[in-house]
């Protein structure tokens, strides 16, 4: 038996090793480029400096790239929970004619890739006058968000006990009070897990910004696009100093994230 | 599903109304407009001029092959790699949250920065070239990256993770009082392996492939950094890019968005009718 | 199958880690016997099943089927391997299998033919009263039906063993006596060698031929259904079985009256008498006989039932107030305190336990006599039961 187990557990653990060993080599070589000079070949670096990242800040204007991207993520979180928490609700809640298709409706958007309806929506953008303006960024990246959320938030609400609203009715609580002071705070759990998740999501996603952005409207991920694409056109260096950055952001709202949900209940929900 | 309680029925509307004016307005609107478009020329009038060109440019309509050529292989190999590795792992283990932590990188910092990193970690010059050299697998560097194959690496390192963790989630679901009942009957690990657990993860392994599927379809950045975006890796997504943002014709890259989504589509069908055969299968055999 | 006289588990032990799950368990028992672990939840009745199984691997000890060698944590053969069939609490149906599949499961992997499959899954379906149920899904049907497929399952495979772990458990109370019923005439009709688990007394006493105690992952009884509830072998049994009135005693004399031992005893003020029909040379008489020269504590233990609200006759009377009355239909159970200022060294008061039909008054006085042959005598902890080597 135990013969038999053995070469599985190698086969497994030497797999995952060349795993972390790719995702690591990735991270690292990333980070130490960014902090380096003159290196061409060789195991390490000649020279480590920092001035790829005072370069990166002045030719990027990374302040502005940092404040379009938070503001971005930030305002479609907001936005797409107050869209979300109503209709998780009566999604969790009541039944009613096309809840089906309603439901599939939602989450098409989730199945379909962003770069199938990413390019009619941009055109609409472009009709709308809204394309290359951070308003428009935020308009299009709702729509895998939205959904997502929704996704998210029902089974946390479905947890909550309809009797305990029944009671605060029993109380004589409207319908309104109800909402805001026994479901909410009951539900806090559940809007924070949908929050952190949904700016994981934000934060990476490409597609539907890179098509609608331009010029002072781009998040970090699409300037770090246009960077590697134009290979040349800036050093090297200085657009991984940019992807470490974008790198670091990334690993704190995951960091955060886990703190909340495991890594598998992560997948089962991004998306 | 048609009961309607006819307290709830005038309460669900308001509550309703932002999630739908936001799927008519930013889903189903756009989605229209873009099949409005690729039914018209630039001017409007109707015409299946679009499609027909599509499909009648090798170089346009081979992009559905060049697409498929990678995203059905990696496929494969993700949601094949996945199902081997969930089983192993279903009891958990020691080291799992760092095993899971490492596999969630990669889709947390999406394709964009894996392609960047790759480009350098891969490359001739890179820690991956200069360890095969020392290990005297290769007499020079191999090139991982500007061809197929680094538009594969790319997709395997963010699908494989995806894959792996979903159907973990499902595996670890099944009641481990089915294992050994199936044990006590007189089945051996295999055996309890392809008739109790595989029949069970088949909705998780229908799921991952679509999305897995779905994902590599689509395939854009990569296929831009790390590919032959000219040639050999030119997919489907570059096309209906440089339709719409480079020669301008909204009218072809719609046409195009369309086909994509109709071959998604097509996929995930496929795979639920599959998905039911399989259900289905098992339980007509019972009435033999 | 293979025909087989004797299973026999010699010295069973499993650890996990530091804690010690099942100790030194072992047991005999016959082809076509009927065994039932009881104890209470986390005794390690449940992990010696599946230490039988083979799903657990044992830390030492040996498993044996006459002469061939099962389990001896160097050899063992594996569970797939035992011919052991096994019904689990939460049933373990395969889901994406119909009934019929799910029966003809161990068939299949050993390529019955076609004709005889059938056959024998019709048989087994209809043993448990499942015929036409053959081609529904296992989520269609109720937990008693679910839990008679699983029975079904096992025995079309006649297995050597058939291991129950708690098979009752999910059940509602009505359908539980239902399917017990029907686990008896199966056994009375098969004659399969059975082992049993469950923590509830009365499923035990019902079932089996014999009945194996257990307590953190000991083994405190073996004995017949009657042996066990009559005759308990130490407090914690005596519990379990349902007797009360654990009171702190000595022994005042000690005389011996037609083969049986008579004691008179002193509960905390009140005498008892009691009569043990030990047997000659019974090593309980010896450690009884020590307490009464030292003077050491016994406990008593005697059942709510046998106490009797007092007529006429009756030997040792306590007049008591009752304290509490439950009624419960048939009769009432009442808790009642003696009249006669009983305290015990730490200063509580007596409490007698009884259960009768008569009509009794919250707060009312009544006489009450304990027979004295239902009065059991007990060393007063496990220790100190061990240190005398108390055993029945």
């Amino acid at each position: 038996m135990l013969g038999r187990l053995r070469p599985s557990r190698l086969v497994f653990f030497a797999a995952i090793a060349a795993y972390v060993f790719i995702v690591l080599g990735i991270l690292l070589t990333v980070i130490l480029n960014s902090l380096s000079k003159g290196w061409f070949s060789g195991l390490l670096p000649p020279y480590l400096t920092t001035e790829w990242y005072k370069y990166a800040a002045t030719d990027h204007d990374i302040p502005n790239l940092l404040a379009v991207t938070f503001t971005v993520v930030l305002a479609d979180v907001l936005i797409a929970l107050l869209i979300a928490f109503p209709a998780a609700y009566v999604l969790a809640r009541q039944e009613f004619r096309g809840k089906g298709l309603f439901l599939s409706l939602l989450l098409l958007p989730m199945i379909v890739p962003p770069m199938t309806y990413g390019i009619p929506l941009a055109m609409l953008c472009y009709k709308f006058h809204l394309a290359a303006k951070v308003v428009g960024v935020v308009i299009v990246n709702l729509v895998p968000i939205v959904p997502f959320m929704v996704l998210v938030l029902m089974p946390f609400i479905e947890q909550v006990g309809t009797n305990l609203e029944s009671a605060a009715k029993m109380l004589g609580a409207s319908r309104w009070t109800i909402f805001r002071k026994v479901l909410v705070p009951l539900t806090v759990p559940g809007i924070l897990t949908a929050g952190i998740l949904s700016l994981v999501k934000a934060i990476s996603m490409f597609e539907l910004t890179y098509l609608v952005a331009g010029g002072k409207s781009q998040t970090i991920v699409v300037a770090l696009y246009a960077d590697a694409y134009a290979a040349g056109a800036r050093p090297a260096q200085a657009v991984d100093a940019l992807a470490v950055i974008y790198f670091l952001i990334a690993m704190l709202c995951l960091m955060i994230s886990l703190r909340f949900v495991s890594p598998t209940q992560m997948v089962f929900k991004l998306k | 599903m048609d009961a309607v309680k006819g307290s709830s029925k005038a309460g669900a509307l308001p509550l309703l109304l932002p999630a739908i004016l936001f799927l008519v307005l930013l889903f189903l609107y756009p989605f229209a407009y873009g099949l409005y478009l690729s039914l018209t020329t630039a001017k409007g009038e109707p015409s299946l001029g679009n499609y027909l060109r599509f499909f009648g440019e090798a170089r346009d309509f081979r992009t559905i092959w060049v697409t498929l050529q990678i995203a059905v292989p990696i496929t494969l190999v993700n949601v094949g790699l996945a199902v081997p590795f969930a089983y192993y792992m279903r009891r958990g283990m020691r080291g799992e949250r760092l095993i899971t932590f490492f596999l969630i990188i990669p889709i947390t910092l999406g394709t964009v920065l894996v392609s960047e990193g790759m480009l350098s970690f891969m490359g001739p010059k890179g820690w991956l070239n200069q360890l095969l050299l020392a290990l005297h697998v290769v007499a020079e560097p191999y090139r991982f990256t500007h061809n197929y194959l680094g538009v594969v690496i790319s997709l395997g390192l963010q699908g494989f993770p995806y894959a792996f963790l979903m159907l973990l989630g499902y595996v670890s679901g099944i009641n481990p009082d089915l294992e050994k009942a199936s044990q006590m009957l007189g089945a051996n690990r295999w055996q309890t392996f392809w008739k109790i657990l595989f029949p069970l993860m088949i909705p998780g392994i229908a799921i991952s492939f679509c999305l897995n599927f779905v994902m590599a379809f689509s395939v854009f950045p990569s296929a831009v950094l790390l590919g032959q975006p000219s040639g050999p890796t030119r997919v489907i997504s570059i096309a209906a890019y440089q339709w719409a943002f480079e020669k301008f014709n909204f009218n072809a890259a719609s046409a195009i968005s369309m086909v994509m989504a109709a071959i998604e589509l097509l996929v995930i069908s496929a795979v639920l009718v599959w998905r039911s055969r399989m259900y289905k299968g098992a339980s007509m055999v019972g009435k033999g | 199958m293979k025909d087989f006289k004797t299973i026999s588990v010699r010295g069973m032990t499993k650890r996990f880690g530091e804690k010690t799950a099942v100790n030194d368990f072992s047991l005999e028992f016959g082809k076509g016997e009927f065994v039932t672990f009881l104890g209470p939840s986390g005794c390690g009745k449940s992990t010696a099943l599946n230490c039988i199984t083979g799903l657990i691997p044992i830390t030492s000890g040996e498993i044996w089927i006459d002469d061939e060698c099962v389990d001896n944590t160097k050899t063992k053969i594996p569970p797939e391997k035992r011919e052991f069939g096994m019904v689990f609490q939460n049933y373990a149906l395969f889901p994406h299998l119909t009934v019929f599949e799910n029966v003809a499961f161990g068939l299949r992997l050993r390529r019955v033919r076609k004709a005889e499959l059938s056959r024998r899954v019709d048989t087994a379906l209809r043993l448990v009263h499942l015929e036409g149920y053959a081609a529904k899904f296992p989520t269609q049907m109720s937990g008693g039906e679910q839990q008679r497929v699983a029975i079904a399952r096992c025995i079309v495979l006649e297995p050597r063993l058939l291991l129950l772990d708690e098979p009752l458990s999910n059940l509602d109370a009505k359908l539980r006596v239902e399917l017990r019923y029907e686990i008896k005439a199966l056994h009375e009709r098969l004659k399969v060698t059975t082992i049993y688990v469950t923590h509830d007394q009365t499923e035990a006493l019902a079932l089996s031929d014999r009945i194996v105690v257990l307590r953190s992952g000991r083994i405190q009884q073996v004995g017949t259904p009657s042996e066990v509830f009559s005759d308990p072998a130490n407090l914690f049994v005596a519990d379990f079985m349902g007797f009360k009135n654990v009171w702190t005693v000595r022994v005042k004399s000690l005389r011996e009256i037609g083969g049986a031992l008579e004691a008179s005893l002193d509960a905390q003020g009140i005498p008892l008498t009691a009569r043990m029909a030990w047997p000659e040379g019974d090593k309980r008489r010896t450690v009884l006989a020590e307490a009464f020269r030292t003077g050491a504590e016994m406990r008593t233990a005697v059942r709510p039932e046998d106490i009797v609200i007092a007529g006429a006759a009756g030997e040792n009377r306590i007049a008591c107030a009752a304290t509490l009355v439950e009624y419960q239909g048939q009769a009432s159970q009442v808790s009642a305190t003696p009249r006669l200022a009983a305290t015990s060294d730490d200063g509580s008061p007596l409490r007698l336990d009884l259960r009768t039909g008569s009509r009794i008054a919250e707060g009312g006085s009544f006489e009450v006599s304990v027979p004295g042959d239902k009065i059991l005598l007990f060393p007063p902890t496990e220790t100190a039961a061990e240190a005398a080597g108390w055993t029945p």
